[in-house]
């Protein structure tokens, strides 16, 4: 078997008393697009942040393409880096500059790109969202949130990655727009053939961009299988979840009036 | 469960022990990429316009106000014992040494640090920091350094400039109300000046930019909970910068007051 793109084996990450993961183990075959879903609070963004180096695992092992993240500096850590774009929930723009230059920014970052070809570079991407170059001199805060989330999504993709992560794309987007950034989504991993992992727990929106979906479960992986096969999961989570019913195996600490 | 002194002493003496710990670890990697390529040209040159030529503003007013008062005080202490000529070299010591970089380093601490936590505690909950890092890009050679490095360079510039200012203040003072004479003012004013008294006053201002940047950045950089975590943070970059001005004068001065 082919190694994965991406491989996750037995990571924890504790907060003090709190134990977020406890040994979640994920392979992603390189060109798939998984989706994690899961309650809030078990553990999907601090698994991406992981992942991405923003936090350190406790324990466990992660791997890109075979190579070890887990304990490496931030200098050693950067190559990889340069792989992988990310869209963050609230598209994390930098306010202090403007759309085209957020959109080229790992471009001119690095000192890979001058700024005029980075320039070039950002109204393609931006076009590839459906943004045209009236926005490329606006700054963030001028932008709606679902152009804010197409910048973010022409960002994550102006350096075309191998790898792109996509932290809840849809949350806080009314559905129309939530559909148009899924449609974007799935037209840019086509388009680029990159391998992709997103978290949420926009079930409509993970039906549409998923290839294969995981659900996490207190810190681990309890299900992961195709799409196609989610509604016959054979797992009481899994239906409880994607269902959204209130009965089930998974009790929030709810106080009832 | 009862209330036990000891324990919460312990819990006091911990949570300073790792605060420490974790400001000596952000010390020592601000420094680091500060003194190491690449470096952010365009970022420096922002922060030291922002530092330096924003400030000057706040600080040449401040030393305007300081000299002028001085000339005034002293003269009422000297007038008592009939050594009314000390004040032209009293105000020039005082502000050079003290008044310049000490007021000064408040005032910038007042208006720069609370800024910079502001703009870094925001873009610390709105993940602009994180996403920052997917960029490949080291938050602190691109937030921290630039700071760190205006704040050094600039700091002293401003405290030459405050010098200029307040000494000035004092030969207002002194030649339109107090009845001196301008050119021997002048001549008292340069005449006991020694390198010393400017050059410490300068060093000083240098610890005191980096201690401004320093408390800005470090609270913006550990912000949490949102709005009210970035307020926190701003209050507490403009307090720990004041205090540790104040900690850091009075250590540079018995530093160059051992030399003598």
């Amino acid at each position: 078997m082919a190694e994965p793109k991406i491989s996750l084996t037995g990571v924890t990450r504790s907060f003090g008393p709190k134990h977020v993961l406890r040994g979640l183990d994920l392979d992603i075959a390189a060109g798939e697009s998984v989706v994690v879903i899961g309650g809030s609070g078990t553990g999907k963004s601090v698994m991406l942040k992981c992942i991405l180096g923003l936090l350190e695992p406790d324990a466990g092992s992660i791997r890109i393409d075979g190579e070890e993240l887990v304990g490496r500096k931030f200098e050693e850590r950067e190559p990889i880096l340069r792989r992988l774009g990310m869209l963050f929930q609230g598209a994390a723009l930098f306010d202090s500059l403007r759309v085209w230059e957020n959109v080229a920014f790992g471009l001119t970052s690095t000192g890979a790109m001058k700024r005029a070809e980075a320039r070039e570079v950002a109204v393609e991407k931006l076009a590839e969202v459906g943004l045209g170059s009236d926005v490329m001199n606006l700054w963030p805060g001028e932008l709606s949130g679902g152009m804010q989330k197409r910048v973010g999504l022409a960002r994550a993709i102006a350096t075309d990655p191998e790898i792109i992560f996509f932290d809840e794309p849809t949350t806080g987007l009314d559905p129309i727009m939530s559909d148009i950034i899924d449609e974007l989504i799935v037209d840019c991993v086509k388009r680029s053939g990159a391998t992709t992992l997103t978290i949420t727990h926009d079930m409509a929106s993970a039906r549409k961009i998923a290839h294969r979906i995981a659900m996490i479960y207190e810190g681990r992986i309890i299900w992961a299988g195709p799409t196609s096969e989610i509604e016959e999961s054979g797992n009481a989570y899994v239906d409880q979840f994607i269902h959204g019913e209130v009965e089930g195996p998974i009790k929030l600490d709810i106080l009832k009036p | 469960m009862p209330w036990n002194p000891l324990q919460l002493i312990g819990h006091v003496v911990l949570a300073f022990m790792a605060t420490t710990g974790r400001l000596a670890i952000f010390t020592g990697n601000g420094v680091r990429n500060s003194v190491l390529p690449p470096f952010y040209f365009r970022l420096i040159g922002r922060q030291m316009l922002f530092i330096g030529y924003y400030s000057l503003p706040v600080v040449g007013l401040t030393a305007l106000f300081t000299g002028m008062v001085l000339a005034l005080q002293i003269f009422i202490g000297s007038e008592r014992f009939n050594a009314e000529n000390a004040v032209a070299t009293i105000v020039v010591i005082g502000i050079t040494r003290e008044l310049g970089p000490v007021l000064g380093g408040l005032m910038v601490a007042g208006r720069v640090s609370s800024a910079m936590a502001a703009e870094i505690g925001t873009m610390r909950v709105t993940e602009q920091i994180d996403a920052l890092t997917t960029l490949s890009t080291n938050p602190f050679k691109y937030l921290v350094a630039p700071r760190l490095i205006a704040g050094v360079t600039m700091m002293p510039l401003l405290v030459i400039i405050a010098d200029i200012i307040g000494v000035y203040g004092g030969y207002l003072v002194g030649t339109q109300k107090l009845g001196f004479n301008a050119g021997s003012y002048l001549t008292n004013t340069f005449e006991f000046l020694e390198v010393i008294d400017v050059v410490s006053g300068l060093v000083k201002a240098a610890v005191f930019g980096f201690i401004i940047a320093l408390m800005g950045c470090y609270h913006g950089f550990n912000s949490t909970g949102g709005a009210q975590g970035v307020g926190r943070a701003t209050t507490n970059a403009v307090v720990s910068a004041s205090i540790l001005i104040l900690v850091a004068n009075y250590l540079v001065t018995e530093i160059f007051f051992a030399g003598r």
